[in-house]
């Protein structure tokens, strides 16, 4: 999985820093932190959790257990979902992921660093 | 020459004398073969005997067989080598999450810019969307039906006329154990009962014949397995005794017993529990209850008899008053316990159903010292504290919801069941499910809004809130001549299966229909607001 996310790298990568005027550690900090705030506090959203390539998680807004078997499992699936598009279409990728289950629905937005998952109650 | 030649003759003159004297043999051989001179002569009479008889007497031979004598040879063999392996499983370390590193910010900053609105948009698209409404997969064959898999029972129990009184489940929720009985006779009785344990997933199952049976010299009263070993199980007595066997060894089952000492209870036990001990995450202690309004917990100390480690004793003079409750008789101090339940949110509460028919919450951090005399080698406390309002006689099973931290179930001989919750005395919903007695409530394991009642009527019955809350969505007979049902269980692991058991000594295992192990959507919120809206 590591290899194909480097074999990924090259045209796919953006650069690490955003300009030349990158702001400084303290204000992405808060960045990270406003942004994950504005997609927690949407309606029905019960949890956010950033994970990385690894399926380490780094951020969450759930307990330590739940966070840690969604970030594994989901980060299993993703690696599996996104090799399963490049098979069908080597031009083709993955570019979201959404599972709605009985009592949830999971969203999953996949980058070659990071993970995005959100976990929402469905609708009213 | 000559003298050589002598030797020859002589040779040959020896050599012919026999040859002469057998022709001279031959000759006179043939004398009585000539015609002698004619004389007057009588002959002798000459017998002949009969050959036939001896002839047939040659040709029977007598023949004798015998088969050859069996060989049998001997052989023992040992083996003599032996190889001890220990596997110990340690409790998973859960992973820690990675300290936020300040390197990494910008570049997660950078991300979550990329993917916010995509996200914000899916959120908004989800929220607002009902493709999805009513929708239901079905991954697995639905089973219509409530059937019979397995009718269990122990003839010799069932001889004597013993009752199930208790059934229960084991960790891996393969074998089901049952103890033999009796309810109806308030004698003290010396009666020998049975324990009995059936493996369902054994190849070869005998409904007559246990996979495990231990003989108990009074009758057992409850049965507990352990929450982890699956060959422990627990037992309460007649005689107030509580016991621990291990039913994978047949010759010698027994671990620890109390004993009957000023420490035991002195009436039948009602129920045992086993409890995880505060600040251990592998040992277990057992929580017995019984009518003598004494809660102990033992803790099993190796091999042998188990130490009391906490007891509790309900007085009736420190009953919380907030209802109105009968005067106690004079000199009648002991509220009796006849059942209890704890809770799945909180390990120290528990509910008790007591034979004044009324529910008590109770505590196991309760302080404050139990007024009675009753002898005991460590203090006893007194643990109610709050008194919910009563049934119309005796409670005989209270259940606590497993999906709500407030909602419990008690069942009592008025027939009726109440659904309270554990803020207000007055029960939420009370449903009159029988004319007889009710002796089992138990909520189910993997629906919220179910449970399943045993009834003095022989029945089973199944409740789904979601579809009545007024009358059972299924009623299933376990017994023909309506005796009544003692006890059920779910499995918790096979959660398609209840076993309960009947005053016939019988065991029954039912198979659910998917109606009963699939959890609807949203059911968790409707119990939710069940237990708010009714309280209002």
């Amino acid at each position: 999985m590591n290899g194909r996310t480097n074999d990924l790298e090259p045209g796919l990568c953006p650069s690490p820093l955003l300009g030349p005027t990158a702001p400084s550690p303290g204000e992405t900090q808060a960045e990270v932190e406003e942004t994950l705030k504005r997609i927690q506090s949407h309606k029905g959203v019960i949890g956010t959790m950033v994970v990385n390539a690894e399926g380490i998680p780094i951020r969450t807004t759930l307990d330590n257990s739940t966070t840690v078997q969604y970030a594994g499992l989901l980060h299993q699936l993703t690696v599996k979902a996104k090799s399963t598009v490049r098979d069908i279409d080597p031009q083709n990728d993955l570019t979201f992921l959404r599972i709605r289950s009985k009592k949830h629905e999971i969203m999953v937005a996949p980058d070659k660093e990071y993970l995005l998952i959100v976990i929402q109650n469905p609708c009213e | 020459m000559a003298t050589r030649a002598q030797p020859w003759q002589l040779r040959r003159a020896r050599s012919s004398g026999p040859v002469a004297l057998a022709t001279g043999g031959a000759a006179s051989a043939e004398g009585p073969g000539r015609p002698g001179p004619l004389q007057d002569e009588t002959l002798g009479v000459t017998s002949v005997p009969s050959q036939w008889r001896g002839v047939q007497g040659i040709r029977g031979d007598t023949k004798s067989c015998q088969t050859a004598s069996i060989v049998t040879a001997e052989v023992s063999t040992q083996t003599r080598k032996h190889a001890d392996a220990e596997v110990q499983t340690e409790a998973p370390e859960p992973v820690r999450l990675q300290p936020v590193s300040r390197h990494d910010s910008p570049r997660l900053a950078a991300f979550l810019q990329r993917v916010e609105a995509l996200v914000i948009r899916e959120l908004n698209k989800n929220w607002q969307s009902h493709a999805f409404d009513g929708f239901e997969v079905n991954w697995t064959e639905p089973q219509q039906t409530v059937t019979c898999l397995h009718t269990l029972s122990y003839p010799p129990a069932q001889g004597q006329g013993m009752h199930v009184t208790s059934v229960s489940w084991n960790t891996t929720g393969s074998v089901v154990a049952c103890a033999y009985g009796r309810l109806d006779d308030g004698d003290w009785s010396t009666l020998k009962s049975f324990v009995c344990a059936w493996n369902l997933d054994r190849r070869g199952l005998s409904p007559q014949q246990p996979s495990a049976v231990v003989e108990v010299p009074s009758a057992v009263m409850c049965l507990a397995f352990h929450p982890t070993q699956p060959s422990h199980i627990a037992g309460g007595l007649y005689s107030g005794e509580v016991l621990v066997w291990d039913m994978s060894r047949p010759e010698d089952p027994l671990l620890w017993r109390t004993g009957l000492t000023d420490d035991t209870h002195r009436d039948p036990v009602s129920q045992v529990v086993w409890l995880l001990e505060p600040r251990h995450s592998h040992r277990f202690r057992v929580l017995s209850v019984a009518t003598d309004g004494k809660v102990l917990l033992w803790q099993g100390a190796g091999a042998g008899r188990p130490q009391l480690t906490e007891g509790f004793a309900l007085v009736v003079q420190q009953l919380p008053r907030n209802t109105k409750l009968k005067k106690p008789h004079r000199g009648e101090t002991e509220v009796g316990a006849t059942a209890v339940a704890f809770s799945s949110f909180d390990p120290s509460l528990f509910v008790l159903g007591t034979e004044g028919g009324f529910p008590l919450k109770c505590s196991l951090a309760a302080e404050e010292a139990a007024l009675t005399r009753m002898p005991s080698s460590v203090s006893l406390r007194s643990p109610a504290q709050f008194t919910f309002s009563p049934h119309g006689g005796p409670v005989y099973s209270v259940s606590c919801s497993p999906f709500h931290r407030n909602l419990f179930l008690s069942a009592g001989t008025d027939g009726h069941i109440h659904l309270y919750s554990m803020l207000q005395a007055q029960p939420l919903t009370s449903l009159q499910l029988t004319h007889k007695y009710l002796f089992a409530v138990r909520w189910s394991p993997v629906r919220p809004l179910v449970f399943a009642a045993a009834s003095g009527e022989g029945d089973v019955q199944l409740f789904d809130l979601h579809k009545s809350s007024q009358k059972p969505t299924v009623s299933v007979k376990q017994t023909q001549d309506e005796s009544p049902v003692y006890c059920l269980e779910f499995n918790r692991q096979q959660t398609q299966l209840l076993a309960a058991g009947d005053a016939k000594g019988t065991v029954k295992v039912w198979q659910l229909s998917t109606e009963f192990t699939e959890q609807g959507p949203r059911e968790t919120e409707d119990l939710d607001q069940l237990a708010a809206e009714v309280a209002t």
